[in-house]
C-alpha cells in the first residue's frame, strides 16, 4: 500500500519532456520487485538464447536421424528426439527465436497502427473520433483468436503473416488506451500554454501529449508481448502458424500431444518452455505496471 | 460478421477443389467444373453469399465439403451440445471457483489464502490452456492415474477438459473479485453493517458480495468468448467430439460451409450471451435502468 502511495505522488502532469526522474523511479521500484526481476532475468536469457541459437544448438533443427526416432532424453540427446529423429533440445532453442521474434515484432506493428489511430482519434475528436471508436468497438467485440485464425488461413502460414495477423487484430487495445490518455491530457493547462505559444498540431501531439501518455502505452506493450507469443503458440498448435520445418514451441506441443501416451517428452518440454516464458512476461509486466503507474492496478 | 467471414474465407488462396488440398485426388478440369457447379462454387461471390444467407436463415448450411455424406447442420446439431456442455461446465467451475478464490483472497488479504489464490489466478491467466491440458494429462493420467487422457464417453472423461478450459477464466474472475471485494470491504456501508453488530458471515454475504459482483458480471461477456475459442484447443487435445475440434479440422480442409456455420453459431451464441449479461446488470444493480 505504501508503495502505491509514494507512486501516486509522482506528478505525471508536470511538464517534463524527458521525465527522467519518473523512469528512474520506475526502474528503482521495478528492481525491488523480486518476481519481476526473476521474470526479467528469464526474459533476458531467452533473448540471448534466441540471438545465439546458431551457436548454442548442438545440432541443426532439421537434422533427422532415422535410426533414433522418439528417443527419451539421453546423453546424446539431452531432451530426446522427435518423431523424425530430430534433436528436441536444438529445436527448442530455435523455437525460442520464433517466440521472441513474434513477441517483439508483432508489438512493433501493433504500436505503429494503434498509437497513431488512438492519438488522432482522441486529439481530433468529433466525427473522426466517433467513427474510429465505433470501428474499435466492432473489432473489440469479435473474438480475437477467431479473427486471427481466419486471417491466418487467408494469408497462409509463415512468420511474416503471423506478424501481420497479430498486428491487424492487436492494435485495438493500445489505440483505446492511447485515445483515453490523449483525451485526458489535452485538457491540461500546459497544453493550452503550448498552444498559446504557437505550437502547431503535430508539435503539440508529438512533443507535448504523447510523451505524457507514454507510461500506460509502455504497460500495454509489456502485456502485449506475451499475448503475441501465446497467439503464435496457439496458431502453430492447430497448424496455421509457423511453417514446418521451422520449429515453434506451440507447433511442437501440437505435434507431440498426439503421441503423449507413448512419448511424453515430445510435448512436455515445449509446454514447460511456453509456461515459463508466459509466466516470466506476466511477472515482468505486472512489475512494470506497478512500478510505472500504480493507478492502473 | 457473416459477410466478413465469408469474404475472408473466399479470399483465401486454395480452394476445396484444388488438387493440393489435403486428402484430395488430382482431378481433371472437367470433373472440377462439375463439382464446382454441384457445390455452387462457380457462381459469382455475391450470388453465393445470397444463396448462403437465405438458406442459413432456415438452418440449412448445405453439405460439408470434407464429410461429404453429412450436412453441416447435422454435424453442428451433433457437436454443438457437446461443446455447450463442456463450455457451461467450464464456465460454471470458473465462476464458482473464481468467486470463492477471490473472496477468500480478499478476506485474508496478504495471508496464506491470498497468496494461494493469486498465484493460481496468475498461472491460469498466463499459461495457455493447451499447455495446461498437457500438464493436467501428465499429472492426473500418468503420474496419478485418476482420469483418462481423452474421449468423451463417461463423466470421468469430462473432468480434465473442463478443468483445462476453466482455469483461465477462473483466474480472471478471481483477480477481479479480489479487487472489487477489497474495495467494497472498505466502503462505508460495510463499516455500518459491522457497527450494527452483524457477524462476519452476514456482512460478507449480504452486504459486500452483491456489490462486489457487479464488476465481475461485466467480465462474463468476454468470458464466453474465451471459453468458446479455448475449446478449439482443449477439444483437440482431449479428443472431445465437439464443435471446436471440427472447426480446426475444417479450417485445414477449407470446408467453407462448415467454417461459416461454426463461426455463425459462435457469433449468434456470443451475441445472445452478451444480451443476457447486459440484462443481468439490471437485475443485480437496481441503479442501472434501461
Amino acid at each position: 500500500m505504501s508503495r502505491a502511495a509514494i507512486a501516486v505522488a509522482v506528478p505525471v502532469e508536470e511538464r517534463r519532456p524527458r521525465s527522467s526522474s519518473l523512469w528512474r523511479d520506475g526502474v528503482r521500484r521495478l528492481r525491488r520487485n523480486k518476481l519481476a526481476v526473476a521474470g526479467g532475468i528469464v526474459i533476458a536469457l531467452l533473448c540471448l538464447v534466441a540471438i545465439f541459437a546458431d551457436f548454442l544448438a548442438p545440432l541443426p533443427y532439421t537434422k533427422s536421424n532415422f535410426g533414433r526416432l522418439n528417443e527419451s532424453p539421453s546423453r546424446d540427446f539431452p531432451l530426446g528426439t522427435d518423431q523424425l529423429g530430430r534433436d528436441l533440445l536444438s529445436r527448442m532453442i530455435y523455437g525460442a527465436r520464433v517466440s521472441m521474434l513474434v513477441g517483439l515484432g508483432a508489438q512493433v506493428i501493433v504500436v505503429l497502427i494503434g498509437v497513431p489511430i488512438g492519438a488522432l482519434s482522441g486529439y481530433i475528436g468529433g466525427r473522426t473520433d466517433m467513427f474510429l471508436t465505433r470501428f474499435i468497438d466492432v473489432m473489440y467485440a469479435f473474438p480475437r483468436l477467431l479473427f486471427v485464425i481466419l486471417l491466418m488461413s487467408m494469408l497462409g502460414a509463415g512468420l511474416m503473416n503471423i506478424f501481420i495477423a497479430i498486428g491487424l487484430t492487436g492494435w485495438v487495445g493500445i489505440a483505446r488506451q492511447t485515445r483515453a490518455q490523449v483525451l485526458a491530457i489535452k485538457e491540461k493547462e500546459f497544453i493550452d500554454g503550448a498552444r498559446a505559444l504557437g505550437a502547431g498540431f503535430s508539435r503539440l501531439l508529438i512533443r507535448h501529449i504523447l510523451p505524457n501518455a507514454l507510461t500506460p502505452i509502455v504497460v500495454t506493450i509489456t502485456f502485449g508481448i506475451p499475448e503475441a507469443i501465446f497467439t503464435e503458440a496457439a496458431l502453430s498448435f492447430i497448424g496455421v502458424g509457423i511453417n514446418p520445418p521451422t520449429p515453434s514451441w506451440g507447433q511442437m506441443v501440437g505435434e507431440g500431444q498426439q503421441y503423449i501416451r507413448s512419448y511424453w517428452h515430445l510435448c512436455v518440454f515445449p509446454s514447460i518452455a511456453i509456461a515459463v516464458t508466459m509466466l516470466s512476461f506476466t511477472f515482468f509486466g505486472d512489475g512494470v505496471r506497478d512500478a510505472l503507474d500504480p493507478k492502473l492496478k | 460478421m457473416a459477410l466478413v467471414t465469408f469474404l475472408v474465407m473466399h479470399a483465401t488462396p486454395g480452394s476445396p477443389l484444388d488438387p493440393v488440398a489435403e486428402g484430395a485426388n488430382p482431378l481433371s478440369p472437367e470433373a472440377q467444373k462439375n463439382l464446382a457447379a454441384h457445390y455452387g462454387l462457380d457462381r459469382p461471390l455475391y450470388e453465393q453469399f445470397w444463396i448462403f444467407l437465405t438458406k442459413a436463415v432456415r438452418g440449412d448450411f448445405g453439405n460439408s465439403f470434407v464429410y461429404k455424406t453429412r450436412t453441416v447442420s447435422e454435424i453442428i446439431v451433433q457437436t454443438f451440445p457437446i461443446s455447450l456442455l463442456l463450455g457451461s461446465m467450464a464456465l460454471g467451475l470458473a465462476i464458482v471457483g473464481g468467486l470463492t478464490l477471490g473472496i477468500l483472497a480478499a478476506i485474508y488479504q496478504n495471508r496464506g489464502w491470498d497468496y494461494i489464490s493469486v498465484s493460481l489466478a496468475t498461472v491460469g491467466v498466463a499459461v495457455p490452456n493447451f499447455v495446461l491440458a498437457v500438464f493436467l494429462i501428465i499429472l492426473f493420467s500418468f503420474i496419478v492415474p485418476l482420469f483418462p487422457t481423452g474421449g468423451w464417453e463417461s463423466p470421468r472423461n469430462w473432468v480434465l477438459p473442463t478443468i483445462a478450459l476453466a482455469l483461465a477464466p477462473m483466474g480472471i474472475i478471481a483477480r477481479f473479485t479480489r479487487a472489487s471485494m477489497l474495495e467494497v470491504i472498505r466502503a462505508d456501508y460495510t463499516l455500518t453493517a459491522r457497527a450494527k453488530g452483524l457477524g462476519e458471515l452476514p456482512v460478507i454475504f449480504k452486504h459486500t458480495l452483491r456489490n462486489a459482483f457487479i464488476p465481475v458480471v461485466t467480465l462474463l461477456g468476454p468470458m464466453f468468448a474465451a471459453v468458446g475459442t479455448g475449446s478449439f484447443f482443449v477439444e483437440s487435445i482431449f479428443r472431445v467430439p465437439g464443435m471446436g475440434r471440427f472447426f480446426v479440422i475444417s479450417m485445414t480442409g477449407r470446408d467453407y460451409p462448415m467454417i461459416m456455420a461454426v463461426v455463425l453459431t459462435y457469433g449468434v451464441f456470443l451475441a445472445v450471451m452478451n444480451l443476457v449479461v447486459d440484462l443481468l446488470y439490471g437485475v443485480l444493480d437496481p441503479r442501472i435502468r434501461y
